[in-house]
């Protein structure tokens, strides 16, 4: 049986391919979260401020109003101050040494059939696998 | 026109991650959680966003600017250098840890409460910092392929 999570995940997906769809044809831009963001906060890729930032208001702003739309998700983030500031750290300065994330790497890299979006994806995967199954299987701090 | 389109495609992306339950965190640790209750629904995430991109970059291939005239990105790069293998490593450990990206870190803004914002704000620090550590990564170890 497939369950409900599984069609709102596919749903959703196809509208995250969709973004990316939009970015590429329309604006000839690569659809890479950390990439649009890093690329401002360090100052790297000012020229294209406007559309960067326009980019982030649609990303924030869309989901602001489904929440009152429809649903407010509760995230279920761990409230561990070290493990959020350590957890946030390497997700920034990881995505930005590898050029990419999960949105850059994973979706827009691995439909090109890039090499290097499947391999960091398999890179960042495994990563993450041994992580969890290290500090909750074994250690039991998440 | 490009700061709308750029406006829609991250309302498109945001409303598809919001749908997705990507924000949801114990969905992404539930994924990566393979001896535990393995939840399987990133998968149908991944396969429904590459899926439309898959047929995108071959329209893109036969297109020559964009249809804004903007220029596609460049021909991809196949070199699998250090700072590809170490930044994801990473990206990994710190996506394990806490079951955020960086899409759905901002996607999550608003309804993530006082720790999204400290993932965040420690995700932009990271980022920060990314700039001086890359040249040095890059310098000093040969490509791998």
């Amino acid at each position: 049986m497939i369950e409900q999570d599984w069609i709102f995940g596919f749903a959703g997906g196809l509208m995250i391919g969709l973004g990316a769809v939009i970015f590429l044809l329309m604006n000839g831009r690569i659809m890479g979260a950390s990439g649009i963001l890093g690329g401002l906060v360090d100052g790297t890729e000012l020229r294209n401020f406007a559309e960067k930032s326009s980019f982030i208001a649609g990303l924030v702003g869309v989901p602001f109003v489904l929440t009152f739309l429809w649903v407010r998700p509760d995230i279920h983030l761990t409230t561990n101050l070290w493990i959020l500031v350590s957890g946030g750290i390497l997700v920034g300065l990881g995505t930005r040494l590898a050029n990419g994330c999960t949105s850059g790497h994973g979706v827009c890299g691995i439909s090109r059939l890039s090499p290097r979006g499947i391999v960091a994806t398999l890179v960042y995967l495994l990563a993450g696998g041994v992580a969890m199954v290290f500090l909750r299987n074994i250690l039991g701090v998440i | 026109m490009r700061n709308l389109m750029a406006l829609l495609a991250g309302g498109v992306f945001g409303a598809g991650l919001f749908t997705s339950g990507m924000t949801d965190t114990t969905k992404v640790q539930g994924w990566l959680d393979v001896f535990g209750e393995w939840d399987p629904t990133l998968a149908f995430v991944m396969g429904g966003a590459i899926l439309p991109m898959f047929f995108a970059w071959r329209i893109a291939a036969r297109m020559k600017v964009s249809r804004l005239g903007t220029p596609f990105p460049t021909p991809r790069t196949d070199a699998l250098t250090p700072n590809l293998i170490i930044g994801s490593t990473m990206f990994g450990a710190g996506w394990g840890l806490t079951g955020l990206c960086p899409g759905p870190a901002m996607a999550a803004l608003s309804y993530g409460g006082v720790g999204g914002l400290i993932f965040l704000a420690s995700m932009v620090a990271g980022m920060v910092i990314a700039r001086p550590i890359k040249p040095l990564l890059e310098q000093r170890t040969p490509e791998i392929a």
